[in-house]
């Protein structure tokens, strides 16, 4: 245990000179100056960040103990990833803000991740009344799949940063999707019960997957400045990916929904702000603290 | 290394685990974990034992595919080593170039 005192806030006029929050003293929230660019990179940021949240909740609660490092482990792989992507989203928003401060003094409505990343994952978690193991593995597959597609079309980016991170990103990401994947088949192809479980979140997570997939304004902006794909370029590869999966797994592809979920607009669903009130207290509570 | 039927019925089977930490060096057995299968044992030893950059290769052996000796023999297969000092190779002055001895 750290000794009372050791978690230091600095008191007003010591502060670091932040924007959006000069006492230091106050944990007020940052506002930013959302451009195309800064869009699209807050949303692979953010879609990192928050699954690596919602994966760090199995902390201590894995199935075994082996798979619980790997589960904590896919999330600091993550957290990296978020954090590389988040301090060059300060860099391209131009106010000087750094990792911490986007993560955690943001609002929910400045949030860019898809919702399907905020969707409960863990049964008995203290504001997630749903989801299990099989959500977990299956989501984080899906995720993989997508953002490995993604990684592999921002290595050649014209912003030579995110080239950087998405040649790092790109190993971690297809390890993420080879033992999720793995896990999909076990469960798919185990037995009746585990069967009819990843069946039932592969209906919870269906809704939300059109989301992956949509293209706007941001989006081709993005690809006709060359800084990396439009969503609607990864379709075909996901599909398929994900299809040979799902074969050993016995399970079919879903047929398509109308449903279009809008968390890359910043319009959320109910999940996301308990988790940032989770992940965000400490930072509001010791605004700039170090320990 | 075995377990009871009671044990076994319920739990994965356990697996060795040997990590070879750079290239030229042999693999060393470094621990055990539980896996229902080859692959699963692998990418769990990845998770359990290489996460601080410990290995460049693994191996996962089934702990129940070991033939181990016995240890009531002990005294029998290691003891009347211990007189043989004249197999050891520290007779010989080695060059400096020698590493590894």
């Amino acid at each position: 245990m750290a000794p009372p005192g050791s978690l230091r806030s600095p008191p007003p006029g010591e502060a670091p000179n932040r924007p959006g929050n000069p006492s230091g003293a106050a944990a007020a929230s940052i506002t930013i100056q959302m451009t195309p660019p800064v869009e699209y990179v807050l949303r692979i940021a953010d879609t990192c960040l928050i699954h690596a949240q919602r994966l760090a909740e199995w902390c201590g609660h894995g199935p075994v103990l082996e798979e619980d490092i790997a589960l904590t482990n896919q999330a600091l792989d993550l957290i990296g990833q978020a954090r590389g992507l988040l301090t060059l989203a300060g860099r391209l928003e131009g106010q000087g803000f750094d990792e911490d401060q986007l993560a955690f003094l943001r609002d929910e409505h400045d949030f860019r991740n898809l919702t399907l990343v905020e969707q409960p994952m863990r049964r008995s978690s203290a504001h997630s009344p749903g989801g299990d193991f099989a959500d977990t593995v299956l989501r984080s597959f899906l995720l993989a799949t997508w953002l490995k597609l993604t990684w592999q079309r921002l290595a050649s980016s014209s912003e030579p940063e995110l080239a950087a991170i998405a040649g790092k990103a790109l190993k971690e990401a297809r390890y993420h999707q080879q033992h999720c994947g793995d896990w999909v088949v076990r469960l798919g192809d185990g037995t009746d019960e585990s069967a009819r479980r990843l069946a039932a979140a592969l209906d919870r997570a269906w809704p939300y997957v059109n989301e992956m997939f949509q293209r706007d304004a941001v989006d081709e902006v993005a690809q006709a400045s060359g800084l990396g794909p439009a969503r609607d370029e990864l379709a075909v590869d996901w599909q398929r990916e994900v299809a040979e999966v799902f074969a050993d797994a016995k399970l079919s592809l879903p047929p398509a929904t109308p449903f279009v979920s809008t968390g890359t607009l910043g319009r959320h669903s109910e999940h996301l702000g308990f988790i940032l009130a989770e992940m965000q207290t400490l930072q509001r509570s010791f605004p700039a603290g170090r320990w | 290394m075995n377990t009871t039927p009671s044990a076994s019925a319920n739990e994965w089977p356990l697996w060795e685990v040997f990590v070879r930490p750079k290239a030229g060096l042999d693999h060393k057995h470094c621990g055990s974990l539980h896996a229902a299968d080859p692959k699963m044992a692998l990418q769990l030893a990845r998770e359990v034992y290489t996460r601080r950059q410990e290995g460049t290769s693994v191996w996962v052996v089934k702990s129940s595919d070991i033939t181990a000796s016995d240890p009531g023999d002990k005294a029998m297969l290691f003891d009347p080593m211990e007189d043989k000092v004249y197999r050891h190779p520290t007779f010989y002055p080695l060059p400096d170039e020698v590493n590894h001895m």
